[in-house]
């Protein structure tokens, strides 16, 4: 469309294209920092002032002693662990619950439907979860990452209304072949909702991939710790020490210091990687989710 | 919800079956169907309305060696307790303030970033402007939080400007007048592309052809976002606003317990972060589970009429 453009509607291009690109680099500059950071060399990071718009030096050894370190290793692997065992019991117990709250002659439906969505409403708290947790004896046990968080119930819901929009039709001639709930579930349902489980498998592994309040109340082994508690460690408490006992101490807080950059990338590196791919199922996400919040 | 029609409704009319007959064969008819929600009433009992039956504890001097039942009853102590500690007025003040902080400046900014992005020419550079501002949503907290005291450290960057500027250097993290500033800006800078979507989505609900027409009557663009994109994704707005303000007193504590420490908790410490404190750190546990109880009643009295209000403006905002 080719409508002429006044002198203030160009002057409020312009002005707009800036204003973005400015929030663009402020969103991103952060991130570029710790990456020019992570290379850079120690002892030259730690003299430089000011923004770094290109590395001091270029040095892996923060690399080095981050992957070198048995417990960015094993928590690396835990994390992992939690991200696939989660979401796949995340997944199982959500389609579950939705496709049997999707059907529409279901006599205990709705008082079903109000036990599960009076939690969104009202909750015991973080205490008497705690001692839940406790008396079923799973304080110190993988298990207490996965079972309580085994049902987001916005993503219940979220579900259930994805499937309550495939047509009736589809199920009602299964059900005359003689498809039992089970069949109908995985030959019509599931193949009809490839969009809504990626979004599902999005919503719940980023969550378990960037949870750490629960590891850190419910677990007390170190081994058990997913990579968010000892990120935490290194960045927050300051306690790259551990990392660095065969460097010589004159050295000690230049490394610790690029060594937070590096475990900070990473960390994320998985996250940033997989981004792209996931991009496309933003929108749906957000607006299943808007519909019936 | 939907209140779909029950089996019961049409037979009971029809063939008087009574109430026990059609629990009877519903349950015969869709066995499985029971079956599949086994695991997921189970775990709704037991992970969330078993610590409701746990909260009791509120009223008790809850001793873990004692157990749930055969802790004490001390009725409303550990509530008036509370009430009457100095903390009572903090925490309510800082979480009242953080909310309302974030409802002022934290809610507005996704809907100028959505109006910016919508008048954007280039589609490219819209995808782009989009795709970065979205990817903070994604990074751990545990990685933001951990940026945020690095660049706000005495020697950070922010403090490197500061001194560069002839400012002097404040370790900002360590000062309560700053504490709500770096929480809300951060949230915002954290969630402003996300928030966007939503927005994005009603705005490309408009229709084209009011544009046009109101190209024809000479209307600026200016004139063009004032008349009928902001009222195009007004209903929008005021759901969001309604939700928001539902979750009002619910500032969640993980942020918090990150960012905040002794030094500033005069104004960073709210209402979740203390009940986490208090139970889990002074193991105070019938204290802290009463101020728990106290914050979850607050926030089901606000959802509550948050919901309604919201059900009154989708009936109203259908002009």
């Amino acid at each position: 469309m080719a409508i002429r453009r006044t002198w203030g509607e160009k002057w409020f291009d312009g002005v707009n294209i800036a204003v973005l690109f400015v929030l663009m680099a402020a969103t991103l500059y952060p991130l570029i920092y710790v990456a020019f950071a992570s290379v850079s060399d120690p002892s030259l990071f730690v003299r430089h002032s000011g923004l770094l718009l290109y590395p001091q030096g270029f040095t892996i050894e923060a690399y080095k002693l981050v992957l070198n370190n048995p417990m960015i290793y094993i928590s690396y692997l835990n994390t992992l662990l939690y991200v696939v065992a989660g979401t796949v019991l995340n997944l199982a117990m959500t389609i579950l619950g939705a496709y049997a709250l999707s059907r529409k002659d279901l006599y205990w439906k709705n008082a079903i439907t109000l036990v599960i969505v009076f939690t969104m409403f009202f909750s015991g708290g973080l205490i008497p979860l705690y001692f839940t947790v406790m008396d079923l004896g799973l304080l110190n046990n993988r298990l207490a990452l996965l079972l309580p968080v085994a049902i987001n119930t916005m993503n219940l819901i979220i579900m259930r209304t994805s499937f309550l929009s495939i047509p009736v039709d589809l199920e009602e001639s299964a059900t005359i072949d003689g498809a039992n709930d089970f069949t109908i579930l995985q030959r019509v349902i599931l193949p009809l909702s490839g969009p809504i489980i990626a979004v599902m498998i999005l919503y719940y592994g980023v969550a378990h991939w960037n949870s750490w309040f629960n590891a850190m109340i419910f677990l007390r082994d170190r081994e058990l710790y997913p990579l968010q508690l000892i990120l935490r460690e290194i960045l927050l408490s300051n306690s790259t020490d551990t990392m660095m006992t065969d460097v010589s101490s004159v050295n000690k807080t230049p490394v610790g210091e690029t060594i937070k950059y590096a475990t900070i990338i990473v960390a994320t590196i998985p996250i940033l990687f997989v981004y792209p791919f996931l991009q496309r199922y933003f929108v749906k996400g957000v607006m299943i989710g808007a519909l019936k919040g | 919800m939907e209140n779909p029609v029950t089996p019961i409704d049409v037979r009971g009319g029809i063939f008087r079956t009574s109430r026990l007959q059609a629990i009877k064969k519903d349950f015969a008819k869709r066995k499985l169907i029971y079956f599949m929600l086994l695991p997921v009433v189970a775990f709704y009992v037991v992970f969330h309305y078993w610590p409701m039956y746990g909260a009791i504890i509120a009223f008790k001097n809850f001793s873990p060696a004692r157990g749930i039942l055969g802790s004490e009853w001390v009725g409303y102590q550990n509530f008036q307790d509370f009430f009457r500690s100095y903390y009572f007025f903090r925490v309510l003040r800082n979480t009242f303030l953080i909310s309302i902080y974030e409802l002022i400046f934290g809610f507005p900014a996704p809907i100028l970033l959505a109006l910016l992005l919508n008048e954007l020419r280039n589609k490219w550079y819209k995808r782009v402007v989009q795709t970065v501002t979205y990817l903070p949503h994604f990074i751990s907290l545990m990685v933001i939080c951990g940026v945020v005291t690095d660049f706000l450290a005495k020697d950070g960057v922010i403090n490197d400007a500061i001194a560069f500027f002839g400012g002097s250097r404040e370790s900002f993290l360590l000062l309560p007048q700053w504490f709500r500033t770096i929480f809300v800006s951060t949230s915002i800078w954290q969630q402003v592309g996300w928030g966007s979507i939503i927005y994005l989505a009603a705005l490309s609900g408009i229709d084209q052809q009011l544009y046009e027409a109101a190209r024809m009557d000479g209307a600026g663009r200016f004139r063009q976002i004032w008349h009928i994109t902001i009222p195009g994704i007004a209903p929008t707005i005021m759901i969001l606003l309604i939700l928001q303000t539902g979750h009002m007193m619910n500032v969640g504590f993980e942020k918090i317990i990150l960012l905040y420490n002794p030094n500033t908790f005069e104004t960073a410490d709210v209402i979740s972060s203390f009940v986490y404190r208090k139970g889990l750190l002074e193991m105070n546990y019938g204290y802290s589970a009463a101020v728990g109880l106290f914050n979850s009643l607050i926030n089901f009295t606000l959802l509550i009429l948050a919901n309604w209000a919201s059900k009154m403006a989708k009936q109203t905002s259908l002009w």
